[in-house]
């Protein structure tokens, strides 16, 4: 990993849009009173960039054929989805309130069936990204446009799942698929480098046949950039961004810190600390 | 049963290009004219159920006919949770097509079996299972299959299969079919079971027992009609699978009636597999023996009870 990738330049400030985004995460937090914070918080920026400047979509017709397709693949980061699907109309920010609870569309793992702009139920990892290579491999055959993108997680790569797509997306040259690893390095036990090894990350994507890249996760042109060269690319290979990012980032206490994986339940100190860091 | 299973697909890919065949790593140059006329139909993907089942579950939600074929006991035990929620939790209109159901793999051994593939698919919300006796059945079902807005798991039998099917019957999902009229007694079969209920049911005409033959080649949903109708009228029931005993197509029978026909509960016995691995090689007929899913066996459970 070099320099650019390390903790110290993933600690950018966060600007306002970014907090927006982080304020309506906390709102469905607050509303259940639980959740995958920091899984949440790890990925706002990647989603900001696909739906603020790069994928095509009507949230008044969340089916739209040409529309390009969004899959989140690690379902437990999900009310960072719901934040940006709130913030391009696709439901009402009041069913953020409900999130998790017994009537709620929203819940702990987002389900396409309940959720206006949901691809995919996910929740169970090494799900989302083998449906996102059928449905590339589908625009494929049916010579479509629009692009596929999925959103990984770093402990979800532990999956065999993972790989039997990786080989399958390779094989059939999807172009069209972009892979996006949200490397926060932790998952819910530990540190994924404690749990199990992924290091050297880039060259195991590489080998398996992904045009490979790294970004800072957290860095809005540097993402923008890279998904403007996939989009404009002209290889027949797939792709794969590792986006290197602070898992609960954007709140001192969470940041890096295996205890955010998942709360069952805030304090008041820790709501008011909410409010603070978003400031 | 299987070449007419996969013969059909092929045809109906030919009318169809929404059809697409996925096989994992099945034998050297099965269904190669189906891969040379319509390649960009035909998808060979290797041993990865798992991603496969992913895949199967994205190009249905894009419009796609997708059917998956390998061998059982992969297709269930195997990506379990990918057929859970990839195709039952999104409801999609993806067909399973699991090879060799049952003991049909005698000689590889319990890896290769499906001895439960029936009780772990039941459970599963929006789930069809069937398992058709013959190959003109199979011809009939594909044809309906195609058409199924869920996902369908389609159990092959043996193959050559002795046919009790006539042409111009008219499969539907959801029914069953009396294959001979019952009189003190009946047989519930599925698959191929249906075959050797049918022989049993003459050795017990050599001792005045009437006893009839209901095929279920539809396993989930039940034909509740028919059983509602054909179970009160009979003194005892026996229901024949080539399954585990636990929670399979008998099981099914005994909680419809215990469900909705509490009364009738007590006459029901179930031939099956027990709840054990096989400790058998052989061909399937002798692993048929070995287990006890014989005529032989099938004829003394309707005697006893009647003498």
């Amino acid at each position: 990993m070099n320099n650019k990738l390390n903790n110290e330049a993933l600690n950018i400030k966060l600007d306002q849009r970014s907090k927006t985004l982080r304020k309506l995460i906390v709102r469905s937090l607050i509303g259940g009173g639980k959740g995958h914070m920091g899984a949440a918080m790890s990925l706002v920026e990647i989603l900001r960039v696909l739906y603020d400047d790069m994928i095509n979509f009507d949230p008044k017709k969340p089916l739209l054929s040409e529309r390009d397709r969004v899959v989140l693949s690690k379902g437990h980061g999900c009310l960072a989805l719901y934040a940006i699907l709130v913030d391009k109309g696709f439901f009402p920010a009041s069913e953020l309130d409900t999130t998790s609870q017994v009537d709620s569309i929203l819940g702990g793992h987002p389900e396409h069936a309940h959720v206006p702009g949901v691809e995919a139920s996910t929740g169970a990892l090494g799900h989302g990204f083998p449906i996102s290579v059928g449905i590339a491999l589908a625009a494929k055959i049916k010579k479509q446009k629009h692009k596929v993108y999925t959103i990984v997680g770093d402990g979800e790569t532990n999956e065999g799942s993972v790989w039997e797509a990786a080989l399958l997306a390779s094989k059939h040259n999807l172009s069209n698929l972009k892979v996006l690893v949200d490397y926060n390095k932790i998952q819910s036990y530990d540190f994924v480098k404690d749990v199990s090894k992924l290091e050297p990350i880039v060259d195991k994507w590489r080998s398996f046949g992904f045009d490979v890249s790294e970004v800072n996760g957290h860095d809005i042109k540097e993402l923008k950039k890279n998904l403007e060269l996939f989009i404009n690319n002209s290889n027949n290979k797939p792709s794969v961004t590792i986006c290197h990012t602070i898992k609960g980032k954007g709140f001192y206490f969470a940041e890096n810190n295996p205890e955010w994986h998942y709360r069952r339940s805030f304090s008041k100190e820790e709501i008011k600390k909410f409010d603070e860091c978003l400031r | 049963m299987r070449n007419t299973c996969l013969q059909t697909v092929h045809d109906l890919a030919k009318k169809d290009s929404r059809v697409i065949f996925i096989g994992s790593d099945l034998g050297p140059g099965v269904l190669k004219d189906f891969r040379r006329e319509k390649p960009e139909q035909f998808f060979m993907e290797g041993v990865s159920e798992q991603a496969i089942i992913g895949i199967a579950a994205g190009l249905a939600m894009e419009g796609f006919k997708p059917y998956v074929n390998t061998i059982a006991t992969f297709i269930t035990r195997r990506c379990f949770e990918q057929v859970a929620l990839d195709l039952c939790l999104h409801d999609l209109p993806v067909k399973l097509i699991g090879n060799g159901g049952g003991l049909v793999y005698a000689t590889l051994g319990p890896t290769h079996l499906a001895i439960e593939d029936i009780s772990i698919l039941r459970p599963l919300p929006n789930m069809t299972i069937v398992a058709p006796c013959d190959s003109v059945e199979m011809k009939s079902l594909m044809k309906k299959a195609i058409d199924w807005p869920h996902p369908i798991y389609i159990r092959l039998a043996r193959g050559g299969d002795k046919i009790i099917t006539k042409e111009e019957e008219n499969f539907t999902i959801g029914k069953s079919v009396i294959k001979k009229e019952p009189g003190d007694a009946l047989f519930i079969t599925t698959g191929t079971m249906t075959q050797i209920a049918l022989e049993a049911t003459k050795l017990l005409e050599k001792k005045n027992i009437s006893c009839g033959v209901m095929h279920m080649p539809t396993i989930k949903p039940l034909d509740h009609d028919a059983l509602s109708f054909w179970i009160p009228k009979v003194k005892k029931v026996i229901t024949v699978e080539e399954n585990t005993l636990m929670g399979g197509f008998g099981s099914s029978i005994l909680e419809f009636c215990s469900e909705n026909m509490q009364f009738h509960t007590p006459k029901i016995s179930r031939i099956g597999l027990r709840d054990k691995f096989t400790e058998n090689y052989g061909n399937h007929d002798e692993l048929l023996e070995k287990t006890g899913l014989t005529v032989k066996t099938l004829y003394e459970k309707v005697l006893n009870n009647f003498k």
